[in-house]
């Protein structure tokens, strides 16, 4: 069993915390990583920054341009999951987009991804009938996970073809939103998160896009296995002075509510 | 060779659809009902009844004679400058307006480098009293500022891109961003042949008018239904496109696409996508682009907004790839040349990106007895500022 089945089978109300690599600075990406899994969070995605992130919203995207402008490339993040894997066992997610991969080369990349202890990919603008033809057998014969977005506009029928397709989790992406859109969760979003339970899919499912807090965070809880936060936890690194205490504040306030720390997510 | 696009929207290597799944639904609501609605009786009605009275089509195919004695040959200018608004654009916006209102689509958004298709989308937003948002990078706000003033005396609102470069790359960016925040409501109303799949088919044939209205112009002036040789500058590559399009599969006309060198191709000042570039994704399209070994799209750069773009359509990088298109470059400062030469020879000021393609003349073979049309995409009026700016440097 990998890592990220064994983490659904033994966690329950899982925390998966997005951070861009190589921001607030160029090495600042073990050490968040290692605080992140001391502080008890269950896996984490490792943004892979790229120029021009499509489905992402403005916060995002100035950690992305920053980590870039620190120098980040393809080959340092490799390293610094490799350095990541001598103290940490939580799953890692490489969320990025399809052109970094190209550019690569795809094999390469997932082979690479392997070797140093990637789980699974996040790839937005994979769509799936190119991920079917090109890249789904060298995926799985690595035994890595390829974790596909639904939306609330994705109609049942595609959904359960999306699930067919996954393996690991379902990302929920939580409403129309770019990341780092609402800081609340509304009826019809519980709604849409009831009719996918309805649909008893595969694969389990972490919510994403708008989960800022303890409050969102409980929520998406009560609908699927667990959640993605994101644009809140940039955005506490924004303000950082010591990256051990404001992972130490920033898990607590979403685990136990109890912080200093403000995690509204108004982008 | 086929340079129509297939069943997957791909034109050989290039195009397709790489997008989020948050734009699936919307990009497949659009795929599944484009070709039939814009071919429909109904469709095709109103749509060339407002070409004509409405944009003033057919725009003239005038033949230039100080020019052509200037070169020893024999051009001919496809006068979109004359449409309304003041550029092809308009061509396709007229096309996707009546789409969008058979769609069902409340809320407008679109793109623009020079201004000159937010202007045509404000335009037929107005006529259609459809709510209208515009993205325009910042630097392309202070540089297009009569167009900026235009959009917004239409009723649209114009919406700064401060992100990456500011140019109209990030100003798409921005457009896709609110599309997948606003998918119900909202159509994307796209102004070049880029983007997903359908995007790029669907506004070559909006542009195809243009070279629909050639073959019969041609016939009148020359006995021939062609062109030896068709010239059309490349941004996103619209006008080139709709210049192309009815002559993609005749051999006999040489296809000339013009890009801006910028500062030139040798420095990091450039927008010649084909020159510098490499296959990728950008907006949701495999196609050409320029970026770095980390596939980290770059900043171009042209004096022309409306060139300003890392990218190609994917038609074109397939016509670039099978070498049946020619592509060159003229820098900015070639381009200004071009603009002033043809201003005194001929009484008609271009549109910076349109000067591109004139300044082909003097990078091409030509012979006394050929044929030559440059698609004169637009008008300098939104220009003047740069043109009364340079007038002392030359
Ligand atoms: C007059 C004119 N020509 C050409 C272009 C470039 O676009 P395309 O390559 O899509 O024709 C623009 C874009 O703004 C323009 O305004």
């Amino acid at each position: 069993m990998n890592r990220i089945d064994k983490t659904f089978k033994d966690n329950k109300n899982i925390l998966n915390v997005y951070l861009t690599a190589g921001y607030p600075n160029l090495n600042d990406t073990v050490e968040i990583v290692q605080e992140l899994a001391k502080n008890g969070v269950d896996m984490v995605e490792i943004g892979m920054p790229f120029s021009d992130p499509l489905a992402d919203g403005p916060t995002i995207q100035n950690s992305s341009q920053i980590a870039i402008k620190n120098g980040i490339t393809l080959a340092i993040i490799f390293n610094q999951i490799q350095e990541i894997r001598k103290t940490v066992n939580i799953p890692i997610i490489l969320m990025g987009y399809y052109n970094q991969i190209l550019q690569f080369g795809s094999d390469a990349f997932f082979e690479k991804s392997k070797a140093v202890g990637v789980d699974g990919f996040i790839i937005p603008d994979l769509s799936l009938d190119i991920y079917e033809k090109e890249h789904q057998q060298k995926v799985e014969e690595l035994e890595l996970d390829m974790i596909f977005l639904i939306t609330p506009q994705t109609s049942d029928q595609r959904i359960k073809l999306i699930d067919s397709k996954s393996s690991g989790f379902l990302y929920v992406v939580s409403s129309f939103a770019i990341t780092g859109s609402k800081s609340s969760i509304h009826q019809s979003q519980i709604d849409y998160f009831k009719r996918i339970n309805n649909l008893k899919l595969n694969n389990p499912k972490l919510i994403g896009f708008g989960i800022s807090d303890k409050k969102t965070f409980d929520t998406a809880c009560i609908h699927a296995e667990g959640a993605i936060i994101g644009s809140a936890f940039i955005k506490a690194l924004q303000q950082s002075k010591n990256i051990k205490q404001t992972v130490k504040e920033f898990i607590n306030s979403v685990k136990s509510g109890e912080s200093s720390v403000t995690s509204t997510d108004n982008s | 060779m086929n340079f129509k696009v297939n069943e997957q929207g791909f034109y050989g290597d290039f195009g397709g659809a790489f997008i989020p799944e948050m734009l699936y639904h919307n990009v497949n609501e659009l795929k599944e009902n484009y070709l039939q609605i814009i071919e429909s009786d109904d469709f095709q009605t109103e749509f060339k009844d407002l070409l004509k009275e409405y944009v003033g089509r057919p725009t003239p195919l005038y033949f230039a004679k100080r020019l052509s004695e200037k070169y020893n040959t024999n051009i001919f200018l496809k006068r979109e400058d004359l449409n309304h608004t003041g550029a092809h654009k308009i061509n396709n916006t007229i096309g996707q307006i009546l789409l969008a209102k058979r769609m069902n689509k409340k809320r407008i958004i679109a793109e623009t480098g020079a201004g000159q298709h937010g202007v045509a989308t404000a335009t037929v937003c107005a006529l259609m009293n459809l709510e209208c948002i515009i993205y325009m990078g910042e630097v392309d706000i202070k540089r297009q500022a009569p167009n900026v003033a235009r959009m917004k005396m239409l009723g649209a609102e114009v919406r700064a891109a401060t992100s990456g470069s500011k140019t109209l790359k990030d100003a798409t960016n921005e457009a896709i961003r609110d599309w997948i925040a606003n998918p119900v409501d909202t159509y994307y109303l796209i102004g070049s042949v880029v983007g997903p799949h359908p995007y790029p088919d669907m506004v070559a044939r909006f542009q195809s008018i243009i070279s629909e209205e050639m073959k019969s112009q041609l016939i009148e002036k020359t006995g021939r239904n062609y062109p030896d040789k068709v010239i059309a500058c490349v941004g996103g590559g619209s006008n080139a496109a709709g210049a192309f399009y009815h002559y993609l599969d005749n051999d006999k006309v040489e296809l000339i696409a013009v890009e801006a060198d910028g500062l030139g191709v040798k420095t990091d000042k450039t927008a010649a996508t084909t020159q510098v570039g490499s296959e990728g994704i950008i907006h949701g399209s495999k196609t050409l682009l320029m970026q770095n070994s980390e596939g980290q799209i770059t900043e171009p750069h042209s004096i022309s907004a409306g060139l300003d773009y890392p990218g190609v359509g994917p038609l074109h990088a397939h016509l670039f790839k099978s070498g049946r298109g020619s592509f060159i470059g003229a820098t900015d400062k070639e381009a200004l040349t071009a603009a002033y030469q043809l201003t005194k020879l001929e009484g008609i000021i271009p549109a910076l990106e349109s000067s591109h393609a004139l300044a082909a003349l003097n990078k091409i073979e030509l012979k006394q007895t050929e044929n030559i049309v440059i698609n004169l995409s637009g008008r300098g009026d939104k220009d003047m500022e740069t043109y009364i700016g340079e007038m002392s440097n030359l």
